[in-house]
């Protein structure tokens, strides 16, 4: 019955290629307007880090006071001192500090020009916390934190520059003039977005080369490679006048396994800051955040509101393509109201009418899908004129996608017949007969 | 011409899916147009700011140094030793160290207040920093005042927040903390616990940022008289003799590494001309007018083939009752009239959908991104467009109706 369906089907849209043309076209553009737009905003809104964004928390303690802070809100980062503290603290099941720092490997061997190499620094938590991958090695010991370790992990890519992708721990490696230890070579690993650091960063940077202890970063005096924000009036002449400053610059992490964890680490910050108000270091009450990953994106504004913009625009459009199908496919059906008769009349059932003319939406449907999945290829490949370009590379069109537009564009064409297919079913046979 | 709208609102009775569909369509293309051309328009005005530079002969070299354990002394005779060199290439007129550029994409900004004590900030400036060659070398317009004098020029280490005595400000920036005029020989305080005093003012000066932040505090920038020895790099804003461009951005990075080669300049992206560096920093904008563009053309197109194709269907249907009418002396202008009328009726009710859900789109992008408000004009241009797209689109069909010859009353079919 079906493939009798489909030939009816295909017949009748033989008969009207220009209207059958404009149905598929439209269904194609709209399908593939919001496919294009989809596929940047699932890259850019996905979550980084699925199985444990709801036990990682960024703490804030509002170090400026009500007059300037961020509306209200803490800043976004931390000072050393409350940093310090943070870490210092018993509380939590593991904890990081981070801040990005700019490094260069220094010339050696067959090289004759230093190299860039950015990356963070970061306490010996960090690559269980965040499970970064390794290929070699592994990361550092706490112990090394305490010792201020030269020690250094790198990534594959710096390793394959540098070492021709051997198995590197152990080597040393000269970045910005001093020695450091590979103690290990972390497999890719570039989480987007970069849930960890969007105090310096829009969350879409390139995989970082080498990640270092933070204790020897301090050590050397290393400023910040990323942002770095003051409030009030500076004037610090030296790294201790910085350190004491009320600039923030470090973001700390914590992973709390439960509720009730995350509910005690809160108590905690917040007696924290009640303590600093009785010091009489903070003039204002105790003002602090604990926010898991996908509350810290969501508060950061992660996904660019152009994204979220041309979604909208773009799921708008295609509404009005199925509106317009709708409308298509009604005058379609019912410009064969005599054909219906006649069906009805030699013992076809409504609900055969309803199969048959669904079955030829479903074909302008697939027609379209097709058509949509061209003009979603062709508008993948140049999403980047469209977006930045560290955005538009996240963009594919992956198996999952395909599928997504083909589904859609069916789906979307068989709902829209609905409504003209009950029309259809529903031809009285007897004034058609009539009239004929 | 006597159009009578009663008979086309009861034809439209019996047609209340498809007028309903019609009605539809074009309200959510008004409002999705009205909103486009309004995120095309803002963006276009994003595209064409100003930056004060003199675009077509500046460009910026991003250098950093390898070596980090320098003293501030080493990085600054490094830097003073670089300058000599880059003043010196045929192709180069100027050159000044900076710690940012205009349109960078972000960047520093410091508050400004103007006593020392004050907590709330009076407003955002953004810091450009540089020698007595800034000026000239960006081809910044001084509009008053005077501009720095070698000595007045300081060396920053990379922990140091030094707060100079003197200061270039825009114009913008001057008229923000100095709204009755004369900031010249003013002084304001910039997050140091000393003054900076005004001895010039530039304009137009853009800010490094493109972004909402940047956009609220639209072209208030100051320059320092530093040299910015941070230990991790440093720029160098470079201005060719003119028409030698690209010879001088080919010089210049050689000339650096012949004097030390422990820097690194990025062979992809670290000398940028002012045509890239626009075009990076306002590569979202475009993308922007360019997707709204398309989207745009390509849904007036389609809903113009909508009500083609529909009321193509209505005058296949009607063809009896066409008949019927003109051998009763209808005139085929009236038999137009009565398609364009009919088209015209269902516009308005969908242009007035239309409006609603333009304000309500534009409401929810005010609430969520904190955009602008639409103006009543865009809203108007969209109807106008969608009510004349109505009647283009229905007059194909209408005049092949009024062609329907009174023949057709006597056929049965």
């Amino acid at each position: 019955m079906f493939a009798y369906y489909l030939r009816l089907g295909m017949n009748s849209l033989r008969r009207s290629p220009a209207l059958t043309l404009l149905m598929v076209m439209a269904i194609g553009i709209g399908v593939a307007a919001s496919m294009i737009t989809y596929s940047v905003f699932r890259a850019v809104s996905g979550n980084p880090i699925p199985g444990k964004s709801a036990r990682l928390f960024t703490p804030q303690i509002d170090a400026w006071g009500p007059q300037q802070n961020l509306r209200g809100e803490p800043a976004e980062a931390l000072g050393y001192i409350d940093a310090m503290a943070l870490m210092r603290a018993h509380e939590g099941k593991r904890k990081t500090l981070l801040y990005p720092v700019q490094l260069s490997v220094i010339p050696g061997g067959n090289r004759d020009l230093p190299l860039n190499a950015s990356g963070y620094a970061v306490t010996s938590d960090f690559f269980a916390m965040f499970d970064v991958p390794f290929r070699y090695g592994s990361g550092w010991s706490a112990q090394d934190d305490d010792a201020h370790a030269n020690d250094v992990v790198i990534s594959s890519g710096l390793d394959q520059k540098l070492f021709g992708g051997a198995d590197s721990v152990g080597r040393t490696l000269n970045l910005g003039g001093h020695d450091y230890r590979v103690v290990g070579v972390a497999s890719h690993w570039n989480p987007r977005p970069r849930f960890y650091d969007l105090f310096s960063t829009s969350g879409f940077a390139d995989e970082p080369d080498v990640y270092m202890v933070f204790n020897r970063a301090l050590d050397l005096q290393m400023r910040t490679g990323g942002r770095n924000s003051c409030r009030g009036s500076l004037a610090y002449t030296s790294w201790q006048g910085y350190l004491q400053s009320n600039c923030v610059w470090i973001t700390p992490w914590v992973e709390l396994d439960s509720p009730a964890e995350a509910e005690g680490f809160r108590r905690f910050l917040t007696n924290y800051a009640a303590d600093q108000q009785r010091a009489g270091r903070f003039s204002w009450p105790p003002n602090v955040r604990l926010r898991d990953v996908v509350q810290w994106m969501d508060y950061e504004q992660v996904v660019p509101p152009e994204s979220r913009i041309s979604l909208a625009v773009a799921l708008g459009f295609f509404l009005i393509c199925l509106v317009n199908t709708i409308g298509l496919l009604l005058a379609k059906f019912m410009r064969r109201a005599g054909e219906i008769g006649v069906r009805r009349a030699l013992g076809a059932t409504r609900s055969e009418i309803y199969a048959q003319y669904l079955v030829e939406a479903g074909t302008v449907g697939l027609a379209g899908g097709v058509l949509g999945l061209l003009l979603t290829a062709v508008g993948v490949s140049g999403v980047g004129i469209l977006f930045q370009p560290e955005i538009a590379r996240l963009a594919r069109l992956d198996p999952s996608l395909v599928g997504l537009t083909l589904a859609v564009a069916i789906a979307a064409t068989v709902l829209a017949a609905f409504y003209p297919a009950w029309r259809a079913a529903h031809v009285q046979p007897a004034w058609q007969l009539k009239s004929s | 011409m006597n159009i009578q709208i009663r008979p086309v609102l009861t034809a439209l009775r019996r047609h209340k899916v498809g007028t309903l569909l019609i009605a539809l369509q074009i309200g959510l293309t008004l409002a999705i147009v009205c909103n486009a051309l309004f995120i095309i328009h803002q963006r276009l005005a994003n595209l064409s700011q100003v930056s004060g530079v003199d675009e077509a002969d500046v460009f910026v070299v991003a250098n950093y140094w390898a070596d980090v354990n320098r003293s501030t002394e080493q990085v600054d005779a490094q830097v003073r030793a670089d300058l000599i060199a880059l003043r010196q290439l045929p192709a180069v007129l100027d050159a000044t160290p900076a710690s940012g550029y205009p349109l960078r994409g972000g960047g520093w900004d410091n508050f400004v207040t103007m006593t020392p004590d004050q907590v709330k900030p009076t407003t955002d400036a953004a810091v450009y920093t540089g020698d007595e060659h800034f000026i000239d070398t960006l081809g910044l317009k001084l509009v008053a005042g005077r501009n720095f004098r070698p000595d007045e020029v300081m060396a920053m280490g990379t922990q140091q927040a030094i707060t100079p005595p003197t200061a270039i400000v825009s114009k913008a920036l001057a008229e923000r903390l100095f709204p009755d005029g004369n900031a010249l020989g003013k002084s304001f305080y910039a997050m140091g616990a000393t003054p900076s005093t005004i001895i010039g003012i530039v304009d137009p000066l853009h800010r490094q940022g493109v972004d909402q932040w940047s956009n609220s505090h639209a072209g208030q920038a100051l320059i320092w008289p530093l040299r910015a020895d941070d230990s991790k790099g440093i720029y160098y804003i470079v201005r060719a003799r003119p028409g030698q461009l690209a010879d001088a951005m080919r010089e210049a990075p050689k000339a650096l590494y012949a004097q030390s080669r422990l820097r690194i300049i990025d062979p992809k992206d670290g000398v940028q001309d002012y045509a890239t560096i626009r075009h990076k920093v306002y590569d979202s904008d475009r993308g922007m007018v360019i997707l709204m563009g398309v989207i745009c053309a390509v849904l007036l197109a389609i809903t113009a083939a909508g009500i083609v194709g529909l009321t193509s269907f209505w005058v296949g249907q009607r063809r009896k009752q066409i008949g019927v009418r003109r051998a009763l002396g209808a005139r085929q202008r009236d038999i137009l009239a009565y398609f364009l009328t009919e088209n015209f009726l269902i516009s308005a009710t969908g242009v007035a959908l239309g409006v609603v859900l333009a304000f309500a789109f534009n409401l929810w992008t005010v609430a969520r991104f904190a955009l602008d408000r639409m103006s009543l004009g865009y809203v108007g241009i969209g109807v106008v467009v969608l009510l004349l797209l109505g009647q283009g689109a229905v007059l194909a069909p209408a005049l092949r109706a009024s062609r329907v010859p009174p023949i057709e009353a006597t056929r049965s079919v």
